[in-house]
């Protein structure tokens, strides 16, 4: 059975320019017949990567017809050209019939063709594969739930070591590196500042604007202070800060100590006889707990401004009046209790970069997967503390 | 024969299940230029982890002489070590590196500790680059930086990990120089661990071979003996670059 020889009779006549020009890609010839005990396959042309898809096809019926036969012959005798990813199908094809029982080998050839058919491992004899059997959904569960094992021993681990450490900075307070700290502030604190103004003035003035045109109705007005600057002083201002921190900061830390990880920065500090905990995680934890306060105050005093601005704009609240009103519904301790909540916030925030950071393997991969991973755990640790502050100053009526 | 400066005893490493290395037994003499070679994933660098102390063994002993066991932490640096990639601090310039341990171990005043890290960086040739990040200096140069971070606390022993790994012949030909350099001159006991065959037999005066298949030590002994004596297949193959047939 001769097939697919148009080309090559097309080419006889005009050569390969011709069909070209046609659109033509020039065929290659694969010519099966039985032999006593199995199939030979004739190759003939050029089988280069533009007839990979038809070769495929050929393999692939070949394989379903070979089921049964003891061997397989493909002789090379007339084969002009063969490049790499077509000679790799048709070592392919050798291999599976292999796997299957199947005698296959490979004949002829000009001393090019059988280069190629040596380099792509043609002649060896195929290495017997591993098959990698895909886990069933127990097994998948069985692993997800070593793997949050291991992640909460891991977090226990570093907890563990912060305690010791946290103990062994208070007898030897010289051990902490107190460069960091101060570096910390700058970075988690003043290069902060404007986008902490910006999105809190925001705040202030989205949620002035959105309870004014409800207490209006009412004619309360005067309220829109009361509202904002409780919210911003207790509630939003620690949040919303807690929360441009944790996207801007502790993604930062987990980031670079992930990278000092994989670097070998981290065991390069060991080998100096240095402890992470207090050359790499204290100063950034207590970096952020002494700075998020002082954010926090001025996320609050942006907050009732952009309050302000909605009042005298759209509600014709004088600004004295805005301000009498704001001061008889703030209460020292909303400002206390909102400056309280940023400091655990940032520690949270901190520690959970940094232990993602220093847990970090695996590369540049490894980075970003514990960046993102600071990232969603820090967000979520941040609402339930939030929730839990609430609850608890609300039993404890403050 | 004097006492070794380390000696491994039965020391078999690996993670989990997985072992790499199955009771090794070694000694290091004080003032060798000690090589640990082998194919990629024989467990060599793994092994060099373990003699730091960054790497805790499955099961066997390790005594360097005058510390016991490899410790870190908590305690002036008692030995050197440069990573395969220098692992220099990138947040710092290349003297606060060097002058990093100096730093948070003496109470030396910054000028004196600025003294030592300037001889330092001269004596690995690095005159003029300490102002420099590590991000501004080439791989061999960083290496060289590595080197001098290593030797800050003026250690008897130094650990080197692919010293000349991912360098030009030339670099990797001034490192070995450095390297025997400072064991000569200063008398330092080098464990180094590489597969470059020519830093091997320039610089090694004993070196051991793991083997990924058998998880052993398959040769010791110095590397020249080795190369020209041994009947072992795999180290043959390693000492004349032969391809393992497939």
């Amino acid at each position: 059975m001769l097939e697919n020889t148009s080309w090559r009779a097309a080419s006889e006549v005009f050569g390969d320019r011709i069909s070209l020009v046609a659109g033509l890609v020039p065929e290659f010839s694969w010519r099966s017949s039985d032999i006593a005990d199995g199939v030979r396959v004739d190759l003939g042309g050029q089988i280069t990567i533009d007839q990979a898809p038809a070769l495929w096809k050929r393999v692939s019926v070949l394989l379903e017809q070979a089921a049964g036969k003891q061997r397989v012959q493909i002789d090379n005798d007339g084969v002009d050209v063969i490049d790499g990813a077509c000679m790799a199908l048709l070592v392919h094809l050798r291999n599976e019939l292999k796997a299957r029982k199947v005698h296959c080998e490979f004949t002829g050839g000009s001393p090019a063709v059988r280069r190629i058919v040596e380099l792509y491992g043609g002649r060896r004899r195929p290495r017997v594969r591993r098959v990698r059997r895909a886990k069933n959904a127990v097994e998948q569960v069985g692993q997800a739930t070593v793997n949050v094992f291991d992640e909460v021993v891991s977090i226990l681990d570093f907890l563990g070591e912060l305690v010791v450490s946290a103990w062994a900075l208070l007898t030897h307070p010289k051990r902490m590196n107190w460069r960091d700290v101060a570096l910390t502030m700058e970075r988690a604190g003043a290069d902060a500042t404007p986008i902490v103004l910006l999105i809190n003035l925001l705040i202030g003035f989205v949620m002035a604007y959105q309870s004014a045109l409800q207490l209006e109705q009412f004619g309360a007005n005067i309220y829109v202070a009361d509202l904002v600057g409780v919210s911003m002083t207790r509630e939003l201002g620690p949040l919303m800060t807690a929360i441009i921190l944790c996207g801007r900061t502790g993604a930062a830390f987990a980031a670079e100590l992930g990278t000092m990880k994989v670097s070998e920065e981290v065991d390069a500090l060991r080998t100096l006889g240095l402890l992470p905990m207090p050359h790499l995680v204290m100063p950034r934890v207590l970096g952020m707990m002494l700075v998020a306060p002082l954010l926090t105050f001025l996320a609050g005093g942006v907050g009732i401004l952009g309050g302000l601005l909605v009042g005298n704009t759209m509600l014709d609240i004088t600004p004295k009046a805005y301000w009498i009103e704001t001061l008889s519904a703030v209460k020292p301790w909303d400002i206390w209790s909102g400056a309280l909540k940023s400091v655990v916030f940032a520690g949270a925030i901190a520690l959970i970069a940094c232990q993602q950071g220093l847990a970090t393997s695996g590369g540049a991969e490894g980075v970003g997967r514990r960046t993102t991973s600071a990232v969603v755990s820090i967000l979520f640790t941040l609402i339930l503390l939030d929730a839990v502050f609430t609850v608890v100053f609300g039993v404890l009526g403050l | 024969m004097s006492e070794p400066l380390i000696r491994v005893q039965g020391l078999s490493i690996g993670w989990d299940q997985h072992v790499l290395i199955n009771e090794a037994t070694f000694d290091v003499a004080r003032g060798d230029v000690f090589v640990i070679l082998g194919e990629s994933g024989c467990g060599k660098s793994t092994l060099l982890r373990s003699l730091i102390g960054l790497e805790p063994p499955l099961g066997g002993s390790i005594d360097i002489q005058g510390i016991g066991s490899p410790r870190l932490e908590g305690a002036a640096p008692e030995y050197g070590v440069m990573f395969q990639s220098g692992a220099l601090f990138s947040s710092m310039t290349v003297g606060e590196n060097v002058g990093f341990a100096l730093q948070e171990w003496t109470s030396l005043p910054t000028e004196a500790v600025s003294a030592i890290v300037k001889a330092k960086l001269a004596l690995v040739g690095l005159e003029g680059t300490g102002d420099k990040l590590p991000a501004e200096l080439s791989g061999g140069m960083k290496k060289r930086a590595a080197i001098a971070r290593a030797m800050a606390f003026e250690p008897s022993l130094i650990f080197l990990d692919e010293p000349s790994a991912g360098l030009d012949p030339v670099s990797a030909a001034e490192l070995d120089e450095l390297i025997l350099a400072l064991n000569r001159g200063l008398g330092l006991t080098v464990v180094m661990v590489t597969h470059e065959l020519e830093s091997i037999l320039k610089v090694g005066t004993t070196c051991i071979m793991l083997d990924k298949d058998s998880k052993t030590i398959v040769a010791s002994g110095d590397p020249r003996q080795l190369k020209a004596e041994s009947t072992n297949q795999k180290v043959r193959q390693f000492f004349n670059r032969e391809a393992r047939v497939r």
